[in-house]
């Protein structure tokens, strides 16, 4: 009787990606705001090559994070205004496919973004981004605050305030993932000693999976009357 | 009229006219134990316990310190137990148990921070600095300053609850790692209290002195970790019955 | 109490938002086969009882069956026989008619096969096979609305709720709802359609309930009724002179 749960969630995942096929609207906005922050800060921080190296990691996770926050917002405003969220509800599907579904799509929407902003912010600040560890602790920085930011915006959504409340509810319970992740970044592209900075990567690793079991089980509490 | 009334009453809980009485005896007994509590406290953590060789008078702060942040974790759980037994009663009354455990956790968590502050400002020579347990502090208090955020955002006073919990019971991620990072993080300059400190910590807060600073520091923490939180959550759940009483009342007198 | 012939059930449904219960223990059964138009102030409790029947909602106190199976316990076995319109499209502006009702009929887990051959009729029935490639923001209100209903038809639901689906809609476009709503109650589906129209309710439903006071004020089939029987027992019920 009920649609079962991978099968509900890749149904998500690809409707999410063939809308953002046919209007480019989450990328357009995200790339876009992502250039011009990258612009901002390289002229508002007048870097050296030393202050770049440390000051980097930051630039690059400040702007992933607000880009997502955007994204994150069209994302369900999407699912809001027309009531699909509704019509994703009345399917005989589970609930946590639906988390599992928006979760995935944010999810690559912001890695995207971090992915494109990698090559872009080598030949901008001139310093390689293009490790192997940088883009682990991408995918594990991005899981973190994709995963509060998606149980957190189908809240926000709902309500009066909408858009500017989102980044408020969201950026506390997201900073503990992004203080391990630009610590992360700083030691790597600092070239710091492996047993110097492991802990981070592992420390997000732990928070990812907290943030990943608490939202699965909350999220039936944030869509249900 | 009658079965208006009788909806009334099964949607409206019974308890909370309850609390509307007059000061329970046992809250009455607690407060004065409470307030016994905290002059004792002080008079321990001023006049009992010696003076700290290294860091002299100002180490007394830390008698205040520590334990106030036990109070703030205290009064946080009890958010997060509200918000769990709320989602799964739906009965208002956890989420008043939430709210309050929000607003006291919160006024713990400033006095644990500005008592640390104060005591920086001669051991380690700053006010404040971005040290991995500050931050994670910091960070904590900003996330219920956002939960009472939130809480006002929302209109409709069903979803208003039910979001609450939801984040109430998130947001103790953030309590939880300001606890355990210096654990996980040696690179914190924090002294740790309990057990061996980070080898970079400077100024200590260690237990090695005489019987005066564990007695001091045990009376303390159970004024400060468990008396005063518990009482002052018991104050507030009453403050805010209060006001949903009044909420009901209006409402039934609408409805006539 | 349980008729033989019931499908949906309501006994003793309390809904509460807060302070103001919106359903104060409503007893209600729709048989099979019945179309019924469900009347109500605005705040009335109409669209409340179509969201608790839907499982949207979670009732406060009571009981719900539809088909047999109990809610909120078994909501997976009722979402999969019920079909709902709103007021609100429920579609993807951004995917063309035949991309929305892939990705539902994904949801209702439709084999492939015939899912194409289901959205064919469907788009065929609702007029809309020639524009079946263009983008739902394209389309009038009524084009949307249509679709809305083959989407809520897709996986051929015993029970069709409808939430004001003639909102924004004009002559022509109410005039096209109205055929749709006929045929698909020929076909046996049951209906239940929160309304604030009383013309419709008189002369196309076979039922008429009107909520008062969050309980079943009225309930009559509508062959005993002419609109203006029932604009006078709908003000005489709910203290309002019309229905909106």
């Amino acid at each position: 009787m009920k649609t079962p749960f991978l099968h509900s969630v890749a149904s998500i995942v690809r409707k999410d990606l063939l809308v953002e096929l046919r209007s480019r609207e989450l990328i357009t906005s995200m790339a876009l705001f992502a250039l011009l922050s990258i612009l901002i800060f390289s002229f508002a921080l007048e870097l050296d090559r030393i202050a770049r190296e440390e000051a980097i990691a930051g630039v690059l996770w400040v702007t992933v994070v607000f880009a997502s926050v955007l994204g994150l917002n069209r994302s369900m405003a999407m699912e809001r205004d027309q009531g699909n969220l509704d019509a994703m509800l009345l399917a005989p599907i589970d609930r946590s496919a639906i988390f599992a579904g928006k979760l995935a799509g944010n999810l690559v929407f912001s890695l995207v973004v971090g992915l494109a902003l990698l090559p872009l912010m080598t030949v901008l600040y001139n310093r390689s981004l293009l490790e192997g560890w940088l883009l682990v602790v991408l995918l594990l920085g991005a899981t973190g605050f994709s995963t509060v930011g998606t149980l957190l915006a189908t809240m926000t959504v709902q309500t009066r305030a909408r858009e500017s409340l989102l980044p408020i509810v969201m950026l506390p319970i997201a900073l503990p993932v992004l203080l391990a992740a630009v610590r992360a970044s700083t030691s790597i592209l600092t070239g710091s000693p492996f047993e110097d900075w492991i802990a981070w990567p592992q420390i997000l690793l732990v928070l990812d999976v907290i943030y990943l079991v608490l939202c699965f089980l909350l999220f039936e509490f944030v869509i249900e009357e | 009229m009658s079965a208006a009334n009788q909806i009334s009453a099964s949607v409206r809980p019974v308890d909370v006219a309850v609390e509307t009485r007059p000061l329970p005896r046992l809250l009455a007994g607690l407060t004065v134990v409470t307030i016994l509590g905290v002059i004792a406290g002080l008079y321990m953590a001023l006049v009992y316990a010696g003076t700290d060789i290294d860091q002299g008078d100002v180490q007394r702060l830390f008698y205040i310190h520590m334990p106030a942040f036990f109070g703030a974790f205290l009064a946080f759980g009890a958010t997060v137990i509200g918000g769990i037994m709320y989602l799964r009663t739906r009965h208002e009354k956890w989420d008043v148990l939430a709210v309050s455990g929000v607003e006291i956790g919160m006024a713990f968590a400033i006095i644990n921070l500005v008592t640390g502050s104060i005591w920086a400002r001669p051991i380690w020579n700053t006010w404040w600095t971005w040290d991995p347990r500050l931050t994670s502090e910091a960070i904590m208090v900003l996330t219920y300053a956002a939960y009472m955020m939130l809480r006002n955002g929302i209109e409709n006073p069903e979803q208003r609850r039910r979001f609450s919990a939801v984040y109430g019971i998130l947001a103790f991620v953030t309590v939880i790692v300001t606890l355990v990072i210096i654990r996980i993080r040696p690179d914190t300059i924090h002294p740790a209290v309990i057990g061996a400190s980070p080898q970079n910590a400077q100024g200590t807060f260690e237990l090695q002195a005489t019987p005066g600073v564990s007695a001091a520091l045990g009376v303390n923490m159970l004024v400060w970790g468990l008396l005063l939180p518990v009482t002052l959550l018991w104050y507030r759940i009453r403050l805010e019955n209060f006001a949903l009483h009044v909420d009901a009342l209006k409402a039934r007198l609408l409805e006539r | 109490m349980t008729a033989p012939d019931a499908i949906i059930q309501t006994h003793a449904l309390v809904k509460a938002f807060g302070l103001q219960p919106v359903l104060r223990r409503l007893d209600l059964s729709i048989n099979r086969g019945d179309y019924v138009a469900l009347l109500s102030p605005n705040g009335g409790g109409k669209s409340t009882l179509l969201r608790l029947l839907a499982g949207l909602s979670k009732p406060t106190s009571g009981r719900i069956t539809v088909g047999g199976w109990e809610l909120p316990a078994e909501a997976a076995a009722v979402r999969a026989q019920i079909g709902m319109v709103s007021h609100k499209v429920l579609l993807y502006e951004n995917l063309s008619a035949r991309e929305n009702l892939r990705f539902f009929a994904r949801l209702y887990n439709l084999p492939r096969a015939e899912a194409e051959a289901r959205i064919e009729t469907l788009l065929k029935r609702v007029g809309l096979a020639r524009r079946q490639h263009d983008l739902v923001r394209t389309y009038s209100r009524g084009m949307q609305q249509r679709l809305s209903i083959a989407r809520a038809l897709l996986h051929d639901p015993h029970v069709l709720l409808f939430d004001e689906p003639y909102t924004g809609l004009d002559q022509d476009a109410s005039r096209a709802l109205d055929e749709l709503l006929a045929e698909a109650h020929d076909e046996g589906h049951t209906i239940v359609m929160a309304t604030h129209d009383l013309n419709r309710a008189a002369t196309l439903a076979s039922r008429v309930v009107i909520l008062a006071r969050g309980a079943v004020g009225f309930d009559r089939p509508s062959a005993e009724l002419t609109p203006a029987s029932l604009a006078a027992a709908y003000s005489e019920v709910t203290g309002m002179v019309t229905a909106r």
